[in-house]
């Protein structure tokens, strides 16, 4: 025997602790692996939290957009009042102005009481007509101008209420702060909630909101996403028609083509630096040159369209590169090996089989570019636009506006109902984003191939 | 739009050109493709290419330079007793142009005939009025030589168009004709097809240089016009943010510091938050999740990251500034209103979370297994070995990532435009409303700008330190990334 087994028993005390018994250091170990741990699972959840707080905030603010109140009235159309000539002249007929036909709106909201033998105490008729939009009298002279036989008829119409009766019925007003609020007193709810009893007046699906222009800041129940949604439709074409192509030339050089020296290596550090560059030095690069330098239009989705092609491009040259190098170089050898010319192999063989993740490269960049506000600020989208833009290519060139910027623009108002109109603005800027990444994990889903 | 036709007409002479080069390269082999040197469509290709670049190259230059021409030789027009006590040689300049615009309007609504305007005469005709109906608001009369000069604006404008017509169809008729005589059974159509697309190829991977550049001159330029009306010492080391409403003239005080430290008070906040969840989230994703957690949680915190940021703006200005009011500033004493660092700063943190966190992931993951392997051997718990071997090991990398989120929090606008407030101070409290240089940015550069008074210039000036510092940040955490991964491969 050696002297190390020897020694055991003899010399050493025998020790207490066993194996299965954990001692003070182990536990408190354990107990600090126990710790980490929580900390990693607490810091997803919070993550997880964030998320579906955020979404949350956002639908319950924003779900009121999608149903309006609207009033539903039996107005006259007295011709001695709506056209003092009596010719049915449309031109003529212009002179009178809408406040010429609000006296018609409020004077149909009394006779619907009347009919209906409603009384509420301290209603004056032009309380009565109050509880109708703003944009009403609008509308009527709208319909009375290009149906001018219409006079000395009544005829029903749908009007949009009050932004005050919308709120009332969506919780943002109430009789207390009824009586504190001069745009709308306890009676007009009151006569709100009577003409809601006989069906005149009524909540439905908001359509107006997707097709309608903006509206000033009196009448946000009027407000609605049509120019907008056409202004950021305008430069999405512009982005696509231009990034793509531009962006997969690029790759296909710096990828397939392109020696390695300096020129080479500049280009590339000028994308990678390009993709963290903060996207408001794009919209000042938008600024002084597209319309200070180029004279291009304040406003226009092409100035708009241009900047964020500028930004997009080194998201599609990333995406588009990662795909064009997951072909493998077989294929290219095969194709040269056939015949081929350096340049048939990439535009027969690798192109097309790279072609599915440049498109899911492509709509992630164009989502992106969907969300962008900030430089969209400075070229002038923020205008006030109320004219939808001609059809392409001349509305490129006319004022309109894009979803995010009227985002923007109406948490700038001060009317708490444009706070749930910019949240609705926002669900439908979701449901764009969330289709368009749906669409592309779909085709990376179904075409994704692995070598 | 003659622009467009101009264009559509180049195209449908190339595609002549394509056809009369497929033809007479088939002809000439007497139909026969075995004797083509190449495909005949390249044959095609070749005349539709050198018919249509050159023409469409061409024609950008002359658009480039057509209006700086034509700008010099009305300038010279205008007498210097044209122009009035406060006013510039550049102001008339752009009168002049909405003067030709407005004609052009006019003449487009039929209210006058081309000939009608060449006998304008300010002491007859009301010009300004005139142009008022056509919705072009002029600030006063106009006088005789600046009409003169409108008059031949609009003229040599006219000229020139023309002469861009004929000589870009020329051009484009030259190629034509160059591209089919070249054309025989022998000449080399597929290379030389294939060397005009290569340069093309190559022209539009330039184009990230062109963008780096447009970017920093366009900046550069204004930013020295800034220079010029306001000492430099005073924009970096001011202390004092006030510019003045009255547009132009003094009393503006237009320092940068406060708009720095909100920036990076903001910032710091940010990353408070985004750093230890982001880190936190990615180690235990990388280390401790089983493959089911990991496929449902990675995803939906990288959902975060796909958010437009005017959502997480809105966030801010609806949600968090309320609560962060209610719960914290006013029952503590600390402040009354929603937008603060501290709401900017949170959200902020938020939005940058699946950016730290997806970088982290990436950079633990390339710690090579053997590191995890021999700590384990010698008995450290999981948490020791993260603690001690993986972290320090991935630790350049995340400190690249930290500094990536932080150039991301530096260069946010929406957030800070909806959440931090427009009031520039120095200050601690992060109940606080401060105002970014982001937010300085969109505020002089929005509205009404007037592009030589300092107030709105100082916004390049403004624009270019925010695109330094991000630009440095970028580059020193590039470096650093690449640094450590070389380390492992």
């Amino acid at each position: 025997m050696t002297d190390a087994t020897s020694g055991v028993g003899t010399s050493q005390p025998p020790r207490k602790a066993s194996l299965l018994e954990l001692d003070a250091r182990t536990k408190k170990r354990n107990a600090a692996e126990a710790r980490f741990r929580t900390y990693g699972l607490v810091a997803v959840c919070a993550g997880l939290v964030a998320l579906v707080v955020l979404m949350g905030s956002i639908v319950n603010n924003g779900a009121g957009a999608f149903s309006q109140t609207f009033v539903t009235l039996q107005v006259e159309l007295p011709a001695d009042r709506l056209d003092k000539s009596g010719n049915r002249n449309p031109d003529e007929m212009r002179a009178v102005s809408t406040f010429g036909y609000s006296p018609l709106i409020a004077a149909a909201v009394v006779r619907s009481l009347e009919e209906n033998g409603i009384s509420i105490e301290g209603l004056s008729a032009k309380d009565a007509g109050g509880i109708i939009s703003k944009e009403a009298p609008a509308q009527l002279r709208n319909f009375v101008l290009a149906n001018p036989q219409t006079l000395d008829t009544t005829r029903e119409f749908t009007f949009l209420a009050n932004g005050r009766i919308d709120g009332y019925y969506k919780g943002r007003v109430t009789f207390a702060s009824a009586e504190v609020d001069k745009n709308v007193s306890p009676a007009q709810l009151q006569l709100a909630d009577a003409l809601l009893e006989i069906g005149v007046l009524e909540s439905k699906f908001n359509t107006l909101f997707f097709t309608a222009p903006d509206a000033s800041g009196q009448r946000p129940e009027a407000a609605g996403l049509g120019v907008a949604i056409i202004g950021s439709l305008y430069m999405m074409l512009i982005v696509l028609a231009l990034a793509l192509p531009i962006g997969v030339a690029a790759s296909i050089y710096l990828e397939e083509f392109a020696p390695k020296n300096r020129l080479t290596d500049l280009i590339e550090v000028n994308i990678a630096n390009l993709a963290a560059v903060p996207s408001i030095v794009f919209g000042i690069l938008g600024l002084a040159i597209f319309i200070n330098f180029a004279g291009l239009p304040q406003s226009a989705p092409i100035v708009g369209g241009l900047v964020l092609t500028l930004m997009t491009l080194p998201t599609i040259i990333i995406a588009t590169r990662a795909s064009l190098k997951s072909v493998p170089p077989s294929i290219r050898q095969a194709a040269l090996g056939i015949g081929a010319s350096k340049m048939q192999s990439v535009f027969h063989h690798v192109l097309p089989l790279a072609a599915p993740g440049i498109l899911t490269g492509t709509i992630i960049g164009l989502a992106q570019a969907l969300g962008e506000t900030a430089p969209l600020l400075l070229i002038g989208m923020v205008a006030f636009v109320r004219e939808f833009p001609a059809g392409p290519p001349q509305g490129f060139f006319d004022p309109a506006s894009a979803l995010p910027v009227q985002v923007y623009n109406w948490t700038q108002r001060s009317d708490p109902a444009f706070v749930e109109r910019a949240s609705g603005a926002i669900i439908v800027l979701l449901v764009f984003l969330i289709l368009m990444n749906a669409i592309a994990v779909l085709l990376r889903r179904r075409f994704e191939r692995r070598w | 739009m003659p622009l467009l036709w101009l264009l559509l007409l180049i195209l449908a002479i190339a595609g002549v050109g394509y056809l009369l080069g497929r033809n007479r390269a088939l002809s000439s082999a007497g139909g026969e493709i075995r004797k083509l040197h190449s495909l005949p469509s390249y044959y095609g290709y070749n005349g539709a290419l050198v018919t249509a670049v050159p023409a469409i190259i061409f024609m950008m230059i002359w658009l480039l330079i057509q209006p700086i021409l034509i700008e010099n030789r009305t300038v010279i027009l205008i007498p210097d007793d044209a122009i009035a006590e406060d006013s510039t040689r550049d102001l008339v300049m752009s009168d002049v142009r909405r003067i030709a615009e407005g004609l052009d309007r006019l003449i487009a609504e039929g209210a006058l005939s081309a000939t009608e305007i060449g006998d304008l005469r300010t002491e007859t005709t009301d010009i300004r009025e005139m142009l008022g109906e056509v919705g072009v608001a002029l600030g006063a009369e106009v006088q005789p030589a600046v009409l003169n000069a409108a008059l031949s604006y609009r003229a040599l404008r006219a000229t020139s168009s023309m002469w861009m017509t004929i000589c870009v169809i020329g051009v484009a008729v030259l190629g034509l004709a160059m591209a089919v005589t070249r054309t025989n059974a022998t000449f080399r159509a597929r290379n030389s097809v294939e060397a005009v697309i290569l340069t093309l190829l190559m022209l539009a991977s330039t184009l990230a240089i062109l963008t780096t550049l447009g970017i920093v001159l366009s900046m550069l330029f204004e930013a020295r016009n800034f220079f010029n009306q306001y000492p430099w010492q005073d924009f970096f080391f001011g202390l004092t943010w006030a510019p003045s409403f009255s547009g132009r003239g003094g009393g503006s005080e237009l320092g940068i510091i406060p708009l720095l430290w909100g920036t990076l008070y903001v910032s710091l906040i940010a990353l408070l938050v985004a750093v230890p969840i982001g880190l936190f989230a990615a180690i235990y994703l990388s280390e401790y999740a089983g493959p089911k957690m990991r496929a449902f949680a990675k995803p939906l915190i990288e959902i975060l990251a796909g958010i437009p940021t005017i959502v997480y703006g809105l966030f801010a200005l609806i949600t968090v500034g309320p609560l962060l009011r209610d719960y914290f500033a006013e029952p503590f004493g600390l402040g009354n209103g929603s937008s603060s660092v501290m709401t900017a700063g949170v959200v902020m943190g938020i939005m940058l979370i699946p950016f730290v966190s997806s970088l982290s992931d990436d950079i633990i993951n390339a710690v090579p297994q053997s590191l995890r392997d021999g700590s384990f051997g010698l008995g450290a718990t999981h948490s020791e070995t993260i603690r001690q071997v993986v972290i320090p090991a991935a630790l350049p990398g995340i400190v690249g990532a930290v500094l990536l989120a932080a150039s991301r929090a530096i260069g946010e606008t929406m957030i800070v435009v909806l959440g931090a407030g427009a009031a520039a101070k120095l200050d601690l409290n992060p109940f606080e409303a401060m105002t970014t240089v982001t937010v300085k940015i969109v505020s002089q550069l929005t509205g009404d700008t007037d592009f030589s008074s300092p107030e709105t210039l100082v916004a390049f000036a403004l624009g270019l330190t925010l695109f330094a510092i991000t630009l440095g940040l970028n580059i020193l955490a590039l470096y650093i990334v690449r640094k450590y991964r070389e380390q492992y491969e």
